[in-house]
């Protein structure tokens, strides 16, 4: 590899940044002025396997510059491709692929202002017009129209990024223009969110399992959590060994909540049973199905739980190194997981010797930057790894080569958090739970017309009915959205249909993440369609043509019938049609596969244009 | 007496295609098995001296037992399966990757382009003349090769030649997300301020004439460009002493581009500056 840098420098704090993450430059090459230098040191690099190692640096990198200057110069960019030895050009396609980084100069605050559904439907087209209104140029703060931000329980939001040394952030929602613009312009004094127990309205509730201690527990206090049944679970994985959390884990049939459903213990197993080594866990925290938060709240109202089943799960799997991919818009369950760790760590429940059993297991934080698509599991190896998130082509499955290229179990927030009562009260217990197809509690994210949005945690099996019911759903429901933008609609005479993932299946619709978005007859479905159409072209990576060219042409025909009817609309929704199947037979992953599911569903089972 | 490398012997591997027993080497892709029986499956991303990257999906073809189409450049060949290439599912995606090209993208220099559009009856314009297209204009920053992204489908080719695969050069890369996504080098700068060494070998994999010779791309912007006027003689580089062969193509006595051939043992295809650009002094006649 021959680098090239330019003639750029990096400014004074944009070194402090990178080098408060590196260290100091050990040598001229990676950029130390010449009289720092010992007489030993003038121009060696790190070459080889040793640079490659480094490379997954890069993100952390370019966090550092955005946090503290607010965008990416060329000058801070070339100097930590030095520092790295990282081809500019392609720590430039890695910057330029995520929505948090700018490579052109912004102001140092952002507000990030959500447009999705569930803000949608709350007002945020009024919100942003009036944000952008009120902080226009030469007030200090740029305005970015932005995805689901994963605060839909108190729509419509807005999340503050003021970039500095420590980069500070406030949360506005349910925001106001006025409340909106004071967050972005003293984010210091912003009012603290309300706790996460908020976004709960079971909390309390003694039949909770999952969600039992958020707004019970201190989300700080390490004590509180060992006081309220934490590292029970951890206790009963050593003493079963890891052939019998797996085990257990089978037994309880507990099958992943991120969305595939995929049976937990057969990937631990295939996971634990290849020879390659190291074996790597890794956390997918980084939500960002429109209408997803289930996640968030878990992590910020007991972030403890995590951090035990992530080392259970390492444990399983033979991991000594566990890696928490966690969603960049989430502040706050990134400093409640941080402090968790960090407790975690200085307590022995971390380290070289986990609870004195001579298991050695660590937790590595790396956040996202604005990027759905690195929720898919290979699109998330390869972020962690310093490359664009695009998702590799399977097989092989990361089971067998995953992160690093090695074998690697990749396990949603819900699933993990799933293997601590499996633990605790024994596999047959938890499955009594639910239904036989469908075992264990489920979380589910509620939000849109109803009077008490929010997670909500029953077991598999009840309807979608007794769900809206418990949450208040409103008049005059027009549709419900399953799944979230990946999904699709059902109608309101269909709520009997029983949400597990046979029933869901057999209805012809998806439980994905838990996503239950209700709409009423306010919100024109045309609009809606439109906006989930925009998600997708704005979230498709590029990588294969059916997804990066066909989210485009049908963002542009729901655009053309926006407002049309019937015969009028018939040629588009043809088109839609061969264009949707196209994308779901013929792309590489998920995001295209079910970029056409929302639509179609509207199309067929709510006539959304008859 | 010369020793003849026989390499590993592999073993065969049987399955079905199109209802037809095959065997292949074991490592051998679909796309392998289906040129080696015959068939014709149309790639764009696909090339011969690279691995497949499988981002063009024109090349799908049925699986028994797969939820989604597989693409045939890069999918293995595993005993028992059941591949069908000529269904009209995956005729219809081959049908749509094409469209969606041919509405977004200048194809008029990608070759094959023009028939797979009559054989799959695929109607470009369908999409409305409003549909989005790249609306890229040439790149004209140096003397020796001109980067037209408006003829650029995203096939990574160029990047994988540029980078690991090949030259080891970085110069380019992937950079924005999605219908934005182009092939630049750093801060999107011209190719005179990167790392670019000029060995041209992105030319040699790039499928669509995106990137070309500055010769080609003047000739063509001129009206002058014919390739049935022209020949093609392969010879020996004469700079260094490695021995690269070179395709000089040629005409109207004009060198007019220089390629390798692929399955030249020493160069796969690839060039230096010297072998790929560094004619003109063949034909300086004063």
């Amino acid at each position: 590899m021959d680098l090239h840098f330019g003639d750029s420098k990096p400014t004074d704090e944009e070194r402090a940044a990178i080098d408060a993450l590196l260290g100091p430059p050990e040598s001229s090459w990676e950029g130390a002025a010449r009289d720092e230098m010992r007489a030993a040191d003038l121009r060696w690099a790190r070459g080889g396997r040793e640079a490659r190692e480094r490379r997954d640096l890069l993100l952390p990198g370019l966090h550092a510059v955005n946090d503290r200057i607010g965008w990416v110069s060329e000058g801070a960019l070339d100097y930590l491709c030095r520092r790295l030895t990282v081809p500019p050009a392609e720590a430039y396609g890695v910057a330029t692929f995520y929505a948090m980084f700018s490579v052109r100069p912004r102001p140092a605050t952002v507000l990030h202002v959500c447009t999705d559904l569930a803000c949608a439907a709350a007002g945020a087209a009024e919100l942003c017009a009036g944000v952008e209104a009120r902080l226009g140029p030469g007030s200090g703060v740029g305005v970015q129209r932005s995805p689901c931000l994963g605060l839909c329980e108190r729509a419509p939001a807005a999340l503050a990024v003021r970039a500095g040394d420590p980069v500070r952030t406030a949360v506005s929602a349910p925001a106001t223009v006025a409340r909106a613009a004071e967050a972005a312009s003293a984010p210091d004094s912003a009012p603290e969110e309300p706790p996460a127990a908020f976004a709960v309205p079971q909390s309390g509730d003694p039949s909770l399992v999952l969600l039992s201690r958020v707004g019970v527990v201190d989300p700080a206090s390490l004590d509180d959590y060992r006081a309220h049944g934490g590292y029970a679970a951890l206790r009963q994985a050593f003493a079963l060994g890891p052939a019998g959390v797996i085990r257990e884990v089978t037994d309880a049939g507990l099958v992943g909540r991120g969305g595939a459903a995929f049976p937990t213990g057969r990937k631990w197993q295939a996971t634990a049973s290849q020879p390659d080594r190291p074996h790597y866990l890794v956390c997918n925290a980084d939500e960002s199905e429109p209408g997803t938060f289930k996640d968030r709240v878990v992590m910020e109202g007991d972030p403890y739980a995590l951090v035990e089943a992530m080392t259970i799960a390492a444990y399983a799997v033979g991991a000594h190194k566990g890696y928490l991919y966690l969603r960049g818009e989430y502040p706050r369950a990134l400093r409640r997981m941080e402090h968790a760790i960090g407790q975690a760590r200085a307590r022995g429940l971390l380290g070289e010797d986990v609870l004195g059993q001579g298991y050695a297991f660590d937790i590595e934080i790396r956040r996202g930057a604005g990027a759905y698509i690195c929720g898919e599991e290979t699109a998330l190896f390869n972020s962690i790894e310093g490359y664009r998130g695009e998702p590799r082509s399977k097989p092989p499955f990361p089971v067998e080569k995953g992160l690093f290229g090695r074998p690697t179990a990749e396990n949603n927030v819900e699933t993990l958090v799933n293997v601590l009562p499996i633990l605790t009260r024994g596999a047959e217990a938890y499955a009594a739970i639910g239904t036989p197809g469908s075992t264990g509690p489920k979380l589910y994210c509620v939000s849109g017309s109803v009077d008490r949005p929010g997670i909500y945690e029953l077991p598999f099996g009840a309807t979608l009915g007794e769900l809206l019911a418990l949450a208040g759903v409103r008049e005059r429901l027009r549709a419900v959205l399953l799944g979230g933008a990946a999904g699709g609609f059902v109608r309101p005479d269909e709520l009997d249909i029983p949400l597990t993932f046979e029933g869901t299946r057999a209805a012809g619709t998806t439980l994905g993440s838990g996503v239950v978005m209700a709409f009423d007859d306010t919100v024109p479905l045309p609009r809606l369609l439109l906006r989930i159409a925009e998600f997708f072209r704005d979230e498709s990576c590029g990588q294969c043509v059916p997804c990066r060219v066909g989210t485009v042409r049908q963002e542009e025909a729901l655009h053309r019938i926006a407002e049309r009817r019937g015969a009028a609309a018939a040629d588009d929704l043809a088109l839609l049609r061969e264009v949707g199947r196209a994308m779901r037979d013929a792309s590489i992953c998920g995001l295209g596969q079910t970029a056409w599911n929302a639509v179609e569903s509207a199309i067929d089972r709510l006539g959304a244009y008859e | 007496m010369t020793a003849i490398p026989l390499g590993v012997p592999r073993r065969l591997v049987e399955f079905t295609l199109d209802g037809q027993e095959v065997r292949v080497p074991e490592g051998s892709t679909i796309l392998d098995a289906c040129r080696a029986a015959g068939k014709e499956v149309p790639t764009l991303c696909q090339g011969d001296t690279l691995t497949p990257k499988n981002a063009c999906r024109v090349c799908v073809v049925e699986l028994e037992g797969a939820r989604t189409l597989v693409p045939a450049c890069s999918r293995k060949a595993e005993a028992g399966m059941e591949v069908r290439t000529d269904t009209e599912r995956a005729r219809h995606s081959r049908k749509l990757v094409i469209e969606l090209l041919a509405s977004s993208v200048d194809l008029s220099t990608t070759p094959e382009v023009a028939g797979w559009i009559k054989e799959y009856e695929a109607k470009p314009d369908r999409f409305g003349p409003d549909a989005a297209r790249l609306d890229e204009e040439p790149k004209i920053d140096n003397g020796l090769y001109v980067r037209d992204y408006d003829k650029c489908i995203l096939c990574y080719k160029c990047v994988d030649a540029c980078g690991d695969q090949w030259q080891n050069t970085f110069a380019i890369s992937v950079s924005g997300r999605g219908f934005d996504a182009r092939i630049a080098v750093e801060h999107d700068a011209p190719l005179t301020d990167s790392a670019c060494v000029y060995c041209g070998n992105c030319i040699e994999v790039c499928p669509t004439g995106a990137l070309s010779f500055k010769s080609e791309f003047d000739m063509r912007a001129a009206g002058t460009w014919d390739e049935s006027a022209q020949t093609e003689t392969t010879t020996v580089c004469a700079y260094c002493g490695v021995g690269c062969n070179l395709t000089l193509h040629v005409q109207d006595n004009e060198i007019v581009k220089v390629t390798s051939p692929h399955d030249n043992p020493v160069t796969h295809g690839n060039l230096c500056i010297k072998g790929r650009f560094g004619y003109q002094h063949v034909q300086n006649r004063d």
